[in-house]
């Protein structure tokens, strides 16, 4: 049978034609890029008969491909900076990346800590380069492979053996602009030997524009280190936002992962998370808030690829008016990854009759002696508790805040061991569940 | 200060109340007496404003305000308090946290001022002592692993706290062994005053020794179909509900 060139979308057509004109202005090694985009256009843009992409059609959500925001002005700057996140007030080691491109480094770093920017690293070919695409799942995933072809700046960060970061780094990603833009951040963290590090991100930009962030941070942990990351999406109300983690886990590495989504008209984020050596431990957590028409996906890779690992999942979704929630899991357990300790849950709560929500978790297991639980949950605000919380005086709208609340909060309860962090996020959630009325 | 007018409350098509008609006076404890699904439970479900039963006829005042025109939280500002046979645990929401928000939340619905932290932990603390509520119980998740005895001492810990004019006892004492049955008694003849009106729903007479009331009415049937003093509580007690049971089926 002749195979059937599927005809391509405006996007696709976009896409192809900005790699076209970009790709020599890009840093780096072009012929990665072209391999790279090459994975992406054998495929195209995902659509919904691709399992990994059932409920994210992004063939149709996205309809255009933005231009790739250049360098940004000074006042471009300014305007991004003045995006002030409730994390802006935690103490810490920060830089700033606006539309795409590194533009404040941390003035000093503490010994032990190596952050450069992506785009010098690129370009003089920085060795940690080398360890780019440690989980393989991710290869061949389209807006990894986007981002892979496009990227244009973010950072390399080393933790040196053994060194215990006191303070957060905290990866500021602003975007700012009038009329709809691209950007593609890299970031790749080396968390070497023994050493600890709390990683920060906040993600911002304009309301009203349909930007198109596609970001990816990258870890390798090595064995015996410890990495706590809290990530905060507020995407502006039209961006279309892509992210990816990948993350490496050696063995006895205690790694703590937590995704708050709170905006953004359409939102996927994906972790890749390969456990590689024996005896360590990962939470994956977040909660996400969405009303109007906001569509956000969740897609997880867990692969226990190494004996006597556990791993935790729990996933919070709030949906409220034509929005849609997306959560998929996998847990895979090779032959070879006996003792393992899997548990992945994922619970929604629709406010609305019109809202959606889609769970699918998936288990592949190829060992026998393993523990692994999967669980899903979708329904409404307790009838039962609303009412005794009414009878004590409590109003419905906040009668519904206090229970939403603290079923939004079991994530960040459950994961996230700095205070003030929980806090601010904890503030996030309070925010969007005041601006319900 | 309560007046039920020919009540008449139906449920999915089952009508549980028809035509009751009660009057509980301020300062007057009233005891409902009556078989299993004689319809008391309905009626502190009703009184408080659950939404699941649909009122047919009827009118419910409460000092002349008409309740079933109002929000169950708008009941509640307006004075009404209903113990719950059944208290619910809710996880995640530190049993603190939940008292602020309520009394706060009552406090403004009736256009007073918010109390400051201070005063609030002052009163909860003193009203916790009383009942023997232990501080640490007062953090965890409310009813969240509480015993059946604790659920019910933090009931009445709500009510001293919210101060209502009218509170409902709905079968608070099952469940109860004599000391923790003494212990809620007790909370509850404190709070008896000359402006707050009780109305005790239970099965047995038992409660009624701790709680002396005042009244005491013969529920069957979806209506109050005999009213007396504490001696009728005594009566039911050594006859049952024989002679009331579905006297006026069909």
């Amino acid at each position: 049978m002749a195979d059937i060139a599927m005809i391509k979308t405006a996007a696709e057509t976009g896409l192809a034609n900005l790699f076209a004109i970009t790709k020599s202005l890009l840093p780096g090694d072009a012929a990665h890029r072209e391999d790279a985009f090459r994975r992406f256009s054998e495929r195209g843009l995902p659509h919904r008969r691709i399992e990994e992409w059932k409920y994210t059609d992004l063939r149709a959500l996205l309809r255009d491909a933005a231009p790739f925001a250049g360098k940004p002005t000074e006042a471009d700057i300014a305007a991004a900076e003045a995006l002030d996140g409730p994390l802006t007030a935690i103490d810490s080691i920060e830089a700033v990346i606006v539309n795409g491109h590194l533009v404040r480094a941390p003035a000093a770093l503490p010994p032990g800590v190596e952050i450069v920017p992506l785009r010098e690293a690129l370009g003089s070919g920085h060795p940690l380069l080398a360890r780019m695409g440690a989980v393989g799942h991710a290869h061949d995933n389209a807006a990894y492979a986007l981002n892979a072809a496009f990227m244009s700046d973010g950072a390399v960060i080393r933790i040196a053996a053994g060194t215990h970061v006191e303070r957060p780094i905290h990866l500021r990603f602003l975007n700012t602009g009038a009329t709809p833009f691209a950007t593609a951040t890299r970031v790749l963290v080396h968390v070497e030997v023994g050493a600890s590090v709390t990683l920060l991100e906040t993600h911002a930009g304009p309301g009203g524009v349909g930007y198109q962030p596609n970001g990816v941070v990258e870890m390798v942990v090595d064995d015996h280190a410890k990495v706590a990351h809290m990530r905060l999406n507020a995407e502006g109300s039209d961006a279309l936002a892509l992210s990816t983690l990948t993350a490496r886990l050696g063995a006895k590495v205690a790694f703590d992962s937590f995704n708050l989504v709170a905006g953004t008209q359409v939102s996927r984020h994906q972790v890749y998370l390969a456990f590689a050596g024996e005896g360590s431990n990962a939470g994956i957590r977040g909660a996400t808030m969405i009303n109007g028409t906001q569509h956000a996906d969740t897609t997880l890779v867990i692969d226990h690829a190494a004996p006597g690992c556990t791993s935790r999942e729990l996933f919070k979704t709030v949906v409220d008016g034509q929005a849609t929630g997306v959560f998929q899991g996998k847990i895979i357990v090779h032959s070879r990854a006996q003792k393992t300790d899997g548990r992945m849950m994922s619970a929604a709560v629709l406010l609305s009759e019109e809202g959606t929500m889609n769970n699918k978790p998936e288990l592949e297991i190829f060992a026998d002696d393993v523990q692994c639980a999967h669980g899903a949950t979708c329904g409404q605000l307790d009838e039962d508790l609303l009412f005794y919380l009414r009878s004590r005086g409590l109003p419905l709208k906040e009668a519904e805040a206090l229970l939403l609340e603290s079923f939004l909060a079991e994530p960040i309860g459950e994961g996230i061991v700095h205070e003030d962090i929980a806090a601010a996020l904890t503030g996030v959630i309070d925010g969007w569940l005041r601006a319900r009325g | 200060m309560l007046q039920i007018n020919n009540l008449v409350v139906q449920i999915e098509d089952k009508r549980i109340l028809n035509g009751l008609n009660l009057t509980v006076n301020k300062g007057e404890v009233a005891a409902i007496m009556g078989p299993n699904g004689s319809g008391k439970s309905t009626l502190s479900y009703v009184i408080a404003g659950r939404e699941d039963y649909e009122v047919l006829d009827g009118e419910i005042l409460l000092d002349g305000q008409n309740l079933l025109e109002m929000e169950p939280d708008q009941r509640a500002a307006a004075g009404v308090f209903l113990a719950f046979q059944y208290p619910l645990e809710i996880p995640g929401v530190a049993t603190m946290t939940f008292l602020k928000a309520s009394l706060n939340a009552q406090r403004k619905a009736r256009g007073e001022a918010e109390l400051s932290t201070p005063d609030f932990i002052k009163r909860v603390n003193a009203a916790a002592a009383k009942l023997e509520i232990q501080k640490d119980m007062l953090k965890r998740a409310l009813n969240v692993g509480f015993s059946g005895g604790e659920k019910k001492r933090m009931e009445i810990l709500q009510m001293a706290l919210l101060e209502p004019t009218f509170c409902i006892l709905d079968e608070t004492d099952s469940g109860l062994d004599i000391d923790a049955l003494r212990i809620v008694s007790e909370g509850v003849n404190t709070l008896r005053e000359a402006g707050r009106g009780f109305l005790v729903i239970t099965h047995y007479q038992r409660l009624l020794n701790y709680i002396v009331p005042d009244t005491v009415h013969v529920m069957a049937s979806g209506r109050i179909v005999k009213s007396g003093g504490k001696e009728l509580a005594l009566e039911l007690e050594a006859n049952g509900y024989a002679d009331y049971r579905q006297s006026d089926a069909a």
